[in-house]
């Protein structure tokens, strides 16, 4: 790699030759290290291939699944044909049925968004308040607050799920695994996200804001809600939209908390189907939950955008912590 | 939600409140606030945290360190210490000694190829993208941020249907010539398992790395060439020294998620020929009456991830103090 870093940012020895690389060249070339200085960044072909490859790699099998999912036939793994019938319905794909028609997975489709929606409203609020106490509240027990929420994020997923599903079979045992139980582990599992992206939001704002609305008399608490919440918004919008974007898309927590058939959200269904054989319903399914994350992920674009207006606006990075 | 101390000194005259202030914020060095105000911001999510995260942990252990009900064949948690027993775990530690570690070396050996992968192309990735986006850095870091919006399912399902016998990737490698008869990529071949592992990851890997080398000074670098470093002088000794945190951090958060990682492998494979840690733990949620080899195992696992979990916590936790 850094074999292919170093040819990359030799400068060219040729304007006319771009490919040629300036080691193998013979000595007829006057002077290298003086065309350093005036082209210090010539055309990096090879990373720029690595980097085309991988795109490619990453964003074309999605692709190909998408389109999968308007297949006229029952194959998922060739073209047959546009059609509709995954999606809304036909006669002819009785069994199983399409995404919107079949009680299964109609069922399944309103838990995801369910537990999605519940969950994002439940974390955010709670990571927000999190990140600005741990943020202001100097002392050992905030350490020892935040090191148990990060302690929650670094964990793989599967452990929390495992003892998510201990807790409530074996000493909660008032809550049912269901829903209830589905939507508590989720909130646990993502409450850390907000509490990152406010704290690194809150590192760059500083303190200043709300104390020079306090000294102007604004009370500790309104300094909070008209001073610091709003200068928070774009990183309570990104934490919204990543809130669901994460679990709408999971399946690991919640698969061990649903209490049966009737609670399993799409992302389950989907990989206990692909685990069997798959019909386009499947991709038609996947690429709904893709659809809802794209819509709420412009939503929360289009609110950033109204609410910085005027403001300097930030990078996508930065949006994300 | 002001306070009874606050409302105290507010309901003073104008003077003597901002003296008040100004005494209080010269002893404290910072606005004035009462005493509980930030803890009562902090308070719900501590104790979220502790009843729904620290306490099933904790169930965790009394099950592991607990008994079996001896009706009814099901897991005892005992929840006092100084009652526990470690019969599961010295059968489980039996195990993960003994018939597991041939999973557990598989474990090890797909997981160090697989992020070593993702870091040979991550690296190349971000380093394009931070040093030559140049107008395109908004399109790159669209197309890079992506696959975060496509659910890991979804991406894994399209690989299911690339690669099954009658599937793309067939047709191609045979239009080709390369192979006269169809290949089941998903009947147990290690290739597709790290395949799948690197695709699944990598996205977590390429974003911190781009956000650190974004910020890499260039001057830094040209400071090297100015001095007569060549090109691969600069990278060995200025940026690559300068990203060691950040390649260690990210190869932590794409490795933790894949020691517990069962679902990869179940979907892309599903042969006990590629069984992996993550699958003892999820065959034994699974099968009923295996709680407390679950709870061992997974109790086993933390332990074994324990260093590069605090590792990157401090580093987060460092992070954050140094700005």
């Amino acid at each position: 790699m850094s074999q292919d870093t170093a040819t990359e940012r030799e400068p060219e020895t040729e304007p006319s030759a771009p490919g040629v690389i300036p080691s193998g060249e013979p000595a007829g070339v006057r002077n290298p290290i003086g065309r350093w200085f005036r082209d210090p960044w010539r055309k990096p072909h090879i990373l720029a291939t690595v980097t085309w490859v991988y795109l490619a790699w990453s964003i074309l099998p999605v692709a190909i699944a998408i389109a999968l999912s308007f297949n006229a036939g029952r194959s998922n793994a060739v073209w047959q044909g546009f059609s509709l019938q995954w999606w809304f319905g036909h006669p002819s794909i009785a069994p199983e049925g399409s995404l919107f028609v079949s009680p299964e997975l109609h069922a399944a489709l309103i838990q995801s968004l369910r537990l999605s929606f519940l969950t994002m409203i439940l974390a955010v609020p709670l990571g927000v308040a999190f990140a600005i106490g741990i943020d202001r509240w100097h002392g050992r027990p905030p350490g020892g607050a935040n090191f148990l929420m990060l302690f929650s994020f670094v964990m793989p997923e599967i452990i929390i799920g495992i003892s998510m599903f201990m807790v409530f079979t074996f000493l909660l045992k008032f809550i049912q695994l269901g829903t209830t139980a589905q939507i508590l582990a989720l909130v646990t599992y993502q409450a850390s996200y907000p509490v990152i992206i406010v704290r690194a939001r809150l590192l760059s704002i500083g303190r200043e804001y709300e104390e020079a609305a306090m000294d102007l008399g604004a009370s500790p608490t309104r300094a909070v809600w008209r001073v610091l919440i709003p200068l928070l918004y774009p990183a309570i919008l990104a934490s919204f939209v990543l809130v669901f974007a994460d679990t709408i898309d999971d399946f690991i927590t919640v698969r061990y908390l649903s209490g049966g058939e009737s609670t399993e959200p799409l992302s389950v269904k989907i990989y206990n189907f692909t685990r069997g054989t798959p019909t386009p319903a499947v991709n038609a399914a996947a690429t709904f939950m893709l659809i809802s994350t794209t819509v709420i992920a412009l939503l929360g674009f289009w609110l950033y955008r109204r609410i910085t207006r005027g403001q300097k606006v930030e990078g996508v990075a930065d949006m994300l912590g | 939600m002001s306070g009874r101390r606050f409302k105290r000194v507010s309901s003073k005259t104008a003077e003597t409140r901002k003296e008040a202030r100004a005494r209080k914020r010269a002893q404290r060095g910072g606005a004035w606030y009462p005493r509980w105000y930030w803890p009562s911001f902090a308070a719900p999510g501590t104790l979220w945290m502790l009843v729904l995260f620290l306490l099933p942990f904790y169930v965790v252990v009394s099950i592991a360190f607990g008994t079996v009900d001896p009706i009814f064949q099901s897991p005892l948690p005992v929840y006092e210490p100084w009652w526990w027993t470690s019969k599961y775990l010295t059968e489980e530690w039996h195990l993960v000694t003994g018939e597991f570690v041939p999973v557990e070396v598989r474990t090890l050996v797909y997981v160090v190829i697989a992020s070593a992968i993702c870091l040979v192309i991550a690296y190349a990735v971000a380093y394009y993208v931070a040093r030559y986006g140049g107008k395109r850095k908004g399109l790159f870091l669209g197309l890079l941020v992506a696959p975060f919006f496509i659910s890991y399912l979804m991406r894994m399902l399209s690989w299911v249907e690339l690669l099954q016998p009658a599937g793309y990737v067939n047709k191609l490698l045979q239009f080709l010539h390369l192979t006269p008869h169809p290949i089941n990529w998903l009947a147990g071949v290690p290739f597709t398992v790290v395949m799948g592992l690197v695709y699944g990851y990598i996205p977590y890997m390429i974003l911190p790395l781009f956000g650190f080398l974004d910020r890499v000074d260039s001057s830094l670098l040209e400071a090297g060439r100015d001095l007569g470093a060549s090109p691969m002088r600069t990278f060995l000794r200025v940026t690559l020294p300068l990203s060691k945190p950040a390649i260690l951090a990210s190869l932590v958060i794409v490795t933790l998620p894949m020691f517990g990682d069962y679902y990869t492998n179940n979907l892309l494979s599903g042969s006990p020929k590629t069984l992996m840690f993550g699958n003892l733990l999820d065959n034994a949620m699974e099968s009923t009456g295996q709680g407390p080899q679950a709870a061992v195992l997974v109790l086993f696992l933390t332990f074994f991830l324990l260093i590069p979990m605090l590792y990157y916590m401090r580093e987060t936790a460092r992070a954050a103090g140094e700005r």
